[in-house]
């Protein structure tokens, strides 16, 4: 039996649907992925009940498929967001967003008085809590957390 | 270490920071050793630190070595124009060595990446300032002969203290315990707490000075400054209880030493630096012997 979930996901005919965002983070997501930039048709819904998040969000984008980096970006605010790749209705591929152990220029340091807000040099961190996500800063040494994250 | 740059003190392993402390003991026994014939350090500050980059001077003054360099004159302005990256490409045609001073976090590990030279770091902003740390821990060494299983008692600000923070994580790798002494506002923060207790180290908090440097081996002092404080009238109230007097060392421990980064202000009162317990002053010669290690191991002067 089909629930009401695959039957949204099927919805489109070609595209990516993201699943497992956390509600709150739905917005930072379609900012980080620029897809409030851009043509494509794109539906979401948004606080859905989620066993594994509480309340979750879906995004569905059509005609769009994401390089692996691109989608690893999202990986700070939605660590447990899936990928469904749809052609022709079908579920073709199935990805993972990935934390990686260093990020790099994506995410802003929180600190005023860091070398990367003050002269052009990329932000690089380290990861030191996958589940929370929370950087180290390569240069500086401080940790921006969730809550500061702020998108180059 | 050699050509490596020293930003932090997390980049030196337990190794590493004991052939620094024994090279400076070597370098204290028999300090004329003219092993920098023909080098130059370049000192770069872009915020005035004049014992910092005092010390530099005299320690590459004893090896041979020549400087040359600059130093800003107010905290606040780097003179802007010229970006850091430049400064430092510039600066490494003429220096086979670079020892940087400045405001921005993070500007020395930056400086060492664009940099054909190694960078000795001598502070970046509330970040790190390593030869500080390698120096308090040779003076810890030399006073208690040993490392390991100490209690440090540090007092004043202990929120903003960048050189009690490196301390501590250093300290920590030598199962020490800690008692902190500070007003309210000027804790230790929780993330150096939460490291202790991950590593299972104790530490006691107080806010009383007198009372709690009885089991002591090392009293490090700090200075607490009016401005770290959102409410002046709290500074006004606290200003006059983080001050060091001879008369609480009585009953202290006979090997405990009072260490202080330099300069001070009122935090230690003058008449404790006639008590043999007081070494900030040895403290400071022990920079220059640490500074001499640590130029003599990049540079590949020594092993
Ligand atoms: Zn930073």
């Amino acid at each position: 039996m089909k629930d009401k979930k695959h039957l949204s996901v099927s919805a489109i005919e070609n595209g990516t649907v993201i699943d497992h965002i956390p509600a709150q983070n739905l917005f930072k997501v379609i900012t980080i992925l620029g897809l409030d930039r851009i043509p494509n048709q794109i539906t979401f819904g948004t606080n859905l009940e989620s066993k594994l998040l509480g309340k979750k969000a879906i995004v569905k984008i059509a005609n769009k498929y994401f390089e692996r980096d691109e989608i690893n970006r999202i990986a700070l605010v939605a660590p447990h967001a899936k990928l469904n790749i749809i052609r022709n209705y079908e579920v073709t591929e199935k990805m993972l967003v990935e934390v990686p152990n260093d990020i790099a220029g994506i995410v802003k340091c929180v600190n005023p008085k860091c070398i990367t807000n003050d002269e052009k040099v990329t932000p690089k961190f380290k990861v030191v809590d996958k589940n929370g996500v929370s950087l180290k800063c390569h240069y500086c040494e401080k940790i921006t957390d969730q809550e500061h994250m702020e998108y180059l | 270490m050699k050509n490596k740059s020293l930003v932090s003190i997390n980049d030196l392993s337990k190794d590493e920071i004991f052939r620094v402390l024994d090279l400076a003991e070597e370098f204290e026994r028999n300090p004329i050793q003219r092993i920098m014939e023909g080098k130059v350090v370049a000192t770069l500050f872009f915020e005035p630190s004049t014992r910092t980059s005092l010390s530099f001077e005299s320690a590459v003054n004893k090896l041979g070595g020549r400087v040359i360099g600059f130093s800003e004159t107010s905290t606040s302005s780097v003179s802007k124009g010229e970006t850091l990256k430049d400064t430092i490409l510039t600066v490494a045609n003429y220096s086979d060595l670079i020892v940087m001073r400045h405001p921005i976090e993070g500007s020395a590990r930056y400086a060492s990446e664009v940099s054909p030279v190694p960078i000795v770091n001598a502070g970046d902003g509330a970040n790190q300032h390593p030869t500080q740390t390698l120096l308090d821990l040779y003076s810890i060494r030399k006073t208690q002969g040993k490392l390991d299983n100490l209690k440090i008692v540090m007092v004043g600000d202990l929120k903003y203290g960048r050189t009690v923070h490196s301390l501590l994580m250093a300290m920590s790798q030598f199962n020490a315990s800690f008692t902190f002494i500070s007003p309210a506002e000027l804790r230790m923060p929780q993330e150096y707490k939460m490291y202790l207790d991950e590593l299972g180290l104790k530490y006691e908090e107080h806010t009383d000075l007198a009372e709690n440097i009885k089991d002591a081996d090392i009293v490090y002092m700090t200075r607490v400054q009016r401005e770290r404080f959102s409410d002046p009238m709290e500074y006004e109230k606290v200003k006059n209880a983080y001050i060091l007097r001879n008369g609480m060392l009585e009953g202290t421990k006979p090997n405990m030493r009072v260490l202080h980064p330099l300069p001070r202000v009122n935090e230690i009162n003058t008449d404790v630096d006639e008590s043999p317990k007081a070494y900030y002053f040895t403290q400071a010669l022990n920079g220059v012997y640490t500074r001499m290690a640590i130029m003599a191991l990049i540079l590949g002067l020594k092993k």
